[in-house]
């Protein structure tokens, strides 16, 4: 990765990124996975920890940055894309990730969402999706699904919810993943390419509250549920899932998904994932279950203008054009006059 | 006539030397005011003269023409003494059609000269504009004012024959012979004028030839006419010596930016969402990208303020440009640089409100947003400019603060400001204050919250620092650690660190400057665009023989540290605004005085005028 000046002179390891904070999530939280996940990682990464930052917003997820010892900004709620782009265009050499929730990113923060995946920011964004807000003590979320009883929809609730990796995928993301807070070397896996990426990427985690929303991913944490429900998606290979004895796949035909019996259908019939085909990769992140499984990896990757590299070469070709900037020759610049 | 080798010939008619005079240009939003106006501008700055200058344009892009509420003009003052203000009442007015006439006839002083497009006035503009006759028959506009009744539309495409340009084409030339008529009129230089079309119309010729034309032949008009019996004259004011710069007040701002950027090296993020009347420093600065500028124009207020804040979080100059509107979106983002303790700047231009308001036109009333319009106790310092010239200086002055004290700064400009231009004396870039930025690059001893003495300011520490990683983040603080606290009383004390950090910005502010006596009947206080009509007024008044005098406040918060020494010094004070009574407010709370507001909130400069009527009132009431 070429971000840092400095190579790492040290070999880290995952305590090297643990901060000396007490942390406070609940006990039993999907979060405590996914931060000794991204712990665990980060000395892979090859980037002196003083270049990485981790940005955040509001809610529980957000607590994030004071448990890296990285730098680190728990900022304002939904506003953490925004705030990471500005730090991107002032500092290109750090490697920024954005840790965010459903209701952070898509519903406050849905507008700076959508707007740091189109530009194309260069930042791992993981959004950690328990389909329920718990830090405000358990409405429903954008992500909840329709007719969800919680706190503030007693009688369920009446909102369709987003699908976070077709959201990302319509607005022009360029990396866009799922992974599962249980599946940890499925989640390392998926994060190291995540952070590999050039540009912005978007990782949706699955992920479990169990105060306000217990299991609301359970088919896929269940070991039998599990192999009915999780489809494992590799760029280039055919989309197959459920048991080894009776192994299922997806055909596509035309924009529309079909569930087979693998045995039953030719191998060249079967969907073979093709991660820079964008169009089928929405198809994929679409899929509801049942009758379909979730997919999870990597969605989609294509390569795309990075939005600081052009900012930063039209800094370069205005100082190449026409030289390094001078105030006191702008001042004096165009219509001046002379009193004596 | 394009062959004429004489700019300037020489006045052969009498002329008459004014000491000052108000010109007022008025008609379509697409006839070319705006650059007429800018154009006479520069003339009378050649001429040497004092000048202010006032933009007045609809919030519609292209509004039906003729219409009243399409008329875009724009007024300036310009004197061989000292000019504050685009002036109160119109010497001259000229109305390219009957709306324009309509809206602003009521300016004119009795007398004063009139001149009117008569092609213009036809039916159908008659009808838009409300005229159930044609006030061109109306004896009384002969009879009240020195009425030029021209038809300069067919004067402009007669001299344009032989042009391969077509009648749409030659039409629009008609706002360079009304220039050139007033020019002659006033007997201003067209060289500049003549220069500028060369320049702008490089890559066409023909449109050149034509505009020049038109100027010229508008100038030769005013001479050979019969019409008129004198011109007039305005020496050259009396300046201090130097190269001067006509300079509008956001154009100052993004200099003022791009001062500070060379002068500290640091790469400059603007964040920016278009707003009426702040955006043009968003293109200014869009232009200047070898300054390190780099402007993003983000997908809302909200986004350009966050931007800002995660630049400043890496150690650039973050900044961002909004009117009221935009500040109120923005007070979460500023609120956040308040505990994170980081420096930005915002700049509000603002405009007429509440809610979407007035768009294009001027208000002070954004003080108290500005001073308290954030939860619970957030303070920031805030300052305002006093002139259009004087943003440059504020701009620079807020970077400087922000970064020395790790502070937001709000700066409250207005449209006025934004959009008025006067002769700029060009500084020497020099001799602007340094700007004390330094990095924490110690690990040993650091903590995010230890503060520096003078200044309460807390370490700005770059991320890619070795072993200075540290969390920060909008919940509160341990005092000098920065972990995460919820003890009672840190937080009482952090609170009153936070608003200790503002005040002690004080100590950046100079000894008031009194314009009048240092005590007497009457101490006038201003702040922010109503310097120039304040001034103007207070100095009628003293001419009058009045006991007053006037001070300004560029810095609103903290106040000057003089300030409540010298507010006692008179028997009465009156601070007039644009608004309903902020500063007042706050002078009265802040130190038990029984100051007294003059306040109109019309969208348009105070006029001098009423102020000096003002003045003259609490003098008198007060004897």
């Amino acid at each position: 990765m070429s971000t840092g000046t400095n190579a790492p002179q040290v070999r880290y390891t995952k305590k090297d990124f643990e901060s000396d904070q007490d942390v406070r999530w609940c006990p039993g939280c999907g979060d405590y996975a996914i931060l000794s996940t991204v712990q665990k990682m980060m000395p892979d990464l090859g980037v002196p920890r003083e270049n990485i930052v981790f940005i955040s917003g509001i809610g529980c997820s957000s607590r994030f940055p004071y448990y890296m010892n990285t730098y680190g900004f728990h900022t304002i709620h939904g506003r953490a894309p925004a705030i990471a782009t500005g730090l991107r265009l002032a500092r290109p050499d750090l490697k920024v990730f954005v840790v965010t929730g459903d209701g952070d990113g898509l519903s406050i923060g849905g507008n700076h969402m959508l707007h740091v995946l189109r530009r194309n920011v260069n930042v791992t964004i993981l959004l950690f999706n328990n389909r329920i807000y718990g830090l405000t003590k358990g409405q429903y979320s954008p992500t909840s699904e329709l007719g969800k009883v919680t706190k503030s929809t007693p009688m369920g609730s009446t909102d369709r919810p987003v699908n976070p990796c077709a959201f990302a995928l319509g607005v022009g993301a360029t990396f866009v993943a799922r992974t599962v807070d249980r599946n940890i070397g499925h989640m390392e896996e998926t994060l190291k390419r995540a952070a590999a990426h050039r540009g912005a990427a978007f990782v949706e985690i699955l992920q479990n509250c169990n105060i306000y929303n217990d299991m609301a991913w359970g088919i896929l944490y269940d070991r039998e549920s599990k192999v009915e429900h999780e489809l494992r998606v590799e760029h280039g290979k055919p989309l197959l899932f459920g048991p080894a004895d009776a192994r299922k796949g997806l055909v596509l035909d035309g924009v529309k998904a079909r569930v087979v019996l693998a045995s039953e259908v030719p191998a060249d019939r079967l969907w073979v994932h093709d991660q820079a085909d964008v169009a089928s990769a929405l198809v994929l992140a679409n899929l509801a279950t049942p009758p379909f499984p979730v997919p999870v990896g990597v969605l989609a990757q294509v390569e795309a203008p990075i939005y600081e590299d052009l900012i930063a070469d039209q800094e370069k070709r205005a100082v190449s054009d026409r030289g390094p900037g001078d105030i006191a020759r702008l001042l004096t610049s165009g219509d001046t006059w002379t009193i004596r | 006539m394009s062959q004429s080798t004489a700019a300037v010939p020489a006045a052969t008619k009498p002329r008459r030397i004014l000491d000052r005079a108000v010109v007022r240009f008025a008609g379509d939003s697409g006839d070319g005011m705006q650059l007429t106006g800018e154009q006479f501008t520069t003339e009378a700055a050649w001429a040497g003269n004092d000048i202010s200058t006032l933009p007045n344009f609809p919030a519609e892009i292209r509004a039906p023409a003729g219409t009243l509420f399409g008329v875009s003009s724009f007024q300036l003052q310009f004197g061989s003494r000292r000019v504050y203000t685009p002036g109160d009442r119109l010497d001259c007015l000229v109305a390219m059609n009957p709306a324009a006439l309509k809206v602003h006839l009521s300016d004119l002083k009795e007398g004063g000269l009139l001149i009117l497009n008569t092609s213009a006035f036809e039916k159908k503009n008659l009808d838009r504009a409300g005229y159930p006759a044609n006030p061109l028959d109306d004896a009384a506009l002969d009879q009240r004012y020195r009425t030029h009744k021209i038809d300069i539309t067919r004067l402009t495409i007669d001299a344009l024959t032989g042009l391969p340009l077509n009648a749409k084409e030659k039409d629009r030339c008609k706002n360079f012979f009304a220039l050139g008529l007033v020019s002659w009129i006033y007997t201003r230089p067209i060289e500049p004028t003549l220069d500028w079309i060369k320049k702008r119309f490089a890559k066409n010729a023909d449109v050149a030839e034509a505009n020049t034309r038109a100027l010229k032949a508008g100038y030769h008009f005013g001479e050979t006419a019969e019409i008129f019996a004198e011109c007039y004259g305005v020496e050259p004011a009396e300046m201090a010596p130097g190269v001067y710069r006509s300079m509008t007040g956001n154009r100052a701002l993004a200099w003022g930016i791009l001062a500070a950027a060379q002068r500290t090296g640091l790469p400059v993020v603007y964040g920016a969402y278009p707003i009426t009347p702040a955006s043009d420093v968003l293109h200014e600065l869009s232009m200047h990208k070898r300054f390190h500028v780099r402007t993003f124009q983000a997908e809302d207020e909200i986004a350009a303020v966050g931007a800002i804040v995660g630049a400043a979080f890496g150690g650039a100059i973050g900044l961002c440009a909004t009117s009221g509107p935009g500040l109120a979106l923005k007070s979460e983002g500023i609120a956040l640089a308040v505990m994170a303790e980081l420096p930005i700047v915002v700049f509000d231009i603002q405009r007429g409100g509440p809610s979407t308001g007035l768009p294009t036109k001027t208000e002070q009333a954004d003080l108290m947003q500005a001073l308290y319009g954030r939860n619970s106790e957030c303070p920031v310092v805030v300052i305002a400019p006093a002139t259009p010239g004087d943003c440059f200086f504020i701009a620079y002055e807020a970077i400087r603060i922000a970064v020395k004290y790790m502070v937001p700064v709000i700066v409250l400009s207005d449209g006025y400001l934004a959009n008025g231009a006067e002769p700029w004396l060009i500084p020497d870039p020099k001799n602007l204050p340094d700007i004390d930025v330094r990095f924490r690059t110690e690990p040993e001893g650091f903590h995010p919250y230890a503060r520096e003495e003078a200044t309460l300011a807390r370490p700005w520490v770059r991320p890619g620092t070795p072993g200075l990683e540290h969390r920060i983040g909008g919940l509160e603080k341990q005092d000098v650690t920065g972990n995460v606290s919820y003890d009672p009383d840190n937080h009482d004390l952090m609170v009153r660190l936070r608003a200790e950090k503002v005040r002690r910005v004080a100590q950046e502010i100079p000894p008031t400057t009194i314009n009048g006596p240092a005590g007497g009947d009457l101490l006038v206080v201003g702040w922010g665009g109503t310097y120039g009509a304040i001034t103007a007024a207070v100095e009628e008044a003293q001419t009058a023989g009045k006991s007053v005098a006037s001070i300004h406040l560029r810095h609103l918060c903290p106040l000057p540290p003089d300030l409540g020494q010298i507010l006692r010094q008179y028997r009465r004070v009156l601070v007039p605004e644009i608004n309903s009574g902020q500063l007042v407010r706050v002078l009265r709370a802040e130190y038990l005085v029984d100051a007294v507001g003059f306040n109109r909130v019309r969208g348009v400069p105070l006029a001098t005028q009423d102020i000096v009527d003002a003045i003259n009132q609490l003098v008198e009431s007060n004897r």
